[in-house]
C-alpha cells in the first residue's frame, strides 16, 4: 500500500536537504529539495509498491542538481578571485564555509558518490545506477573522494 | 577520523530550513494541482480532530480515536496518495469549528466532498443535514426521509461510518426513546455535543 506523501516527505527530507547541501552548497540546495519534492509528489502515485523511496529521491535530486549546476553556469560570471577559507573552527556560517569549500573542490562524479553514499546510505551499486559507470568505479570515487576531503578539509589548512 | 566526523558540520535535522521547505511545498503543489489531500488537525473539546480536504471540499473529519495515521493511510489508498500537511488550505474550516464549539457558528457553510460514502450510506448522509441544530431526529425518522423507512439498522451504520461527523450532523440521530444511542466518537463525545447545542 502506497502511505500518505507526507510520510515521505518527514522520512526522507532532512536526508535529501543534507545530499542536496554537500552536492550543491548553501546557496542553491534548499531550490534543489523543493524542485526533487515537487518531482517526486507528481510522480507518486505511480511509483511501483515496494519501491526503495530514498534511491527515487536521491535519483530525483541528483537530476535536479543537474539542472540547478547547468543554469548557474549559464548565468555564471567568471572571477579569478580565490574565495578566502577561514579556518572551520571560526564558526560564523557552520559548516557552509569550509566543508562545502572542500566539497567544491571535488570532481563532480567524486562529489556524487560520496554524498549518495556516504550521506543518502546507498550502496554503490544504486549509487552506480544514479551516477553511472560501475559499481566498482562508484565504489572508487566515493573511497577517493572521502580520501581527498579528509586532505583538504580535516588537514589541510592552507595556512 | 571517521566518514562521520567529516560531516559533523553538515547539520542533521534543521527544523527552520525543513519548514519553510515544506511550507513553500504546499504552496506550489496547491499552484500545481498536485495537491489532492490536504490536511490538518484542529483543538476541540472533543479532543484534537484531523480535517482533510479535496479540491471539492472537505472530505474527512476524523477523532483521536481513529488513529490519525491509519485515518491518513486509509485516504492515500481511497482517494489519492497525494496527500501532504497543508493547515492553510484548512483555515477556512478550522475557522469554523472553532466558531461551533463557541456557540457562534450554527450550521459549517463548507464544501463537501462525499467521496467516501456511495449509495444508501451516502444518500443518509445528505438527509443527516436536514436535521436542524440544536434538535434530534430518531434512526427511524432518518430512514423514513431517506425513503426507505426499514432500514433502521442501515441508517445506524450509516452513522457510525460517517466521514465528516460534526458537520454531517450524525450525532443528532438518537434512539426513538430518546437515549443517545452509539457514536463513532464515543458516547461522551455525541452527548458533550447535544448539550453543546441544546445550551446555545
Amino acid at each position: 500500500m502506497t502511505q500518505p506523501f507526507e510520510k515521505v516527505v518527514a522520512e526522507h527530507g532532512p536526508t535529501v536537504l543534507r545530499v542536496c547541501r554537500a552536492v550543491l552548497g548553501p546557496v542553491h540546495a534548499e531550490d534543489a529539495w523543493s524542485e526533487t519534492f515537487l518531482a517526486a509528489l507528481r510522480a507518486y502515485p505511480d511509483l511501483p509498491a515496494g519501491s526503495n523511496v530514498e534511491a527515487w529521491l536521491v535519483t530525483i535530486a541528483h537530476r535536479k542538481a543537474i539542472d540547478v549546476v547547468r543554469a548557474r553556469t549559464r548565468h555564471a560570471v567568471p572571477t579569478d578571485v580565490v574565495p578566502e577559507r577561514p579556518s572551520r573552527n571560526h564558526i560564523p556560517g557552520g559548516w557552509e564555509r569550509d566543508l562545502w569549500d572542500a566539497l567544491r573542490e571535488l570532481p563532480d562524479k567524486q562529489r556524487h558518490a560520496v554524498a549518495y553514499h556516504h550521506l543518502a546510505g546507498l550502496p554503490h551499486a544504486q549509487v552506480a545506477e544514479i551516477i553511472g559507470g560501475t559499481t566498482e568505479a562508484a565504489r572508487k570515487a566515493a573511497s577517493d573522494g572521502i580520501a581527498r576531503l579528509r586532505r583538504t578539509y580535516l588537514e589541510g589548512d592552507p595556512r | 577520523m571517521t566518514t562521520r566526523d567529516l560531516f559533523a558540520t553538515l547539520p542533521v535535522h534543521e527544523g527552520a530550513a525543513l519548514d519553510r521547505l515544506h511550507a513553500r511545498l504546499e504552496e506550489v503543489a496547491e499552484q500545481e494541482n498536485l495537491l489532492d489531500v490536504a490536511y490538518r488537525t484542529v483543538d476541540s473539546p472533543l479532543g484534537t480532530l484531523l480535517l482533510a480536504a479535496t479540491g471539492r471540499g472537505l472530505v474527512r473529519v476524523a477523532y483521536a480515536s481513529e488513529d490519525f495515521d491509519l485515518v491518513l493511510d486509509r485516504l492515500a489508498a481511497q482517494v489519492s496518495p497525494r496527500v501532504l500537511h497543508a493547515p492553510r488550505q484548512l483555515d477556512v474550516a478550522a475557522r469554523e469549528f472553532e466558531e461551533y464549539f463557541d456557540r457562534r457558528r450554527r450550521a459549517f457553510d463548507l464544501p463537501l466532498d462525499l467521496q467516501l460514502s456511495a449509495g444508501f450510506r451516502r444518500t443518509v448522509l445528505e438527509h443527516l443535514t436536514e436535521i436542524s441544530y440544536g434538535t434530534t431526529a430518531s434512526y427511524g425518522q432518518v430512514a423514513a426521509s431517506a425513503g426507505s423507512p426499514r432500514a433502521v439498522r442501515a441508517v445506524g451504520t450509516a452513522c457510525a461510518k460517517n466521514p465528516l461527523p460534526v458537520v454531517v450532523p450524525c450525532h443528532r440521530v438518537v434512539h426513538s426513546d430518546g437515549s443517545p444511542g452509539g457514536y463513532l466518537g464515543g458516547l461522551e463525545a455525541k452527548r458533550l455535543l447535544l448539550r453543546l447545542e441544546a445550551a446555545a
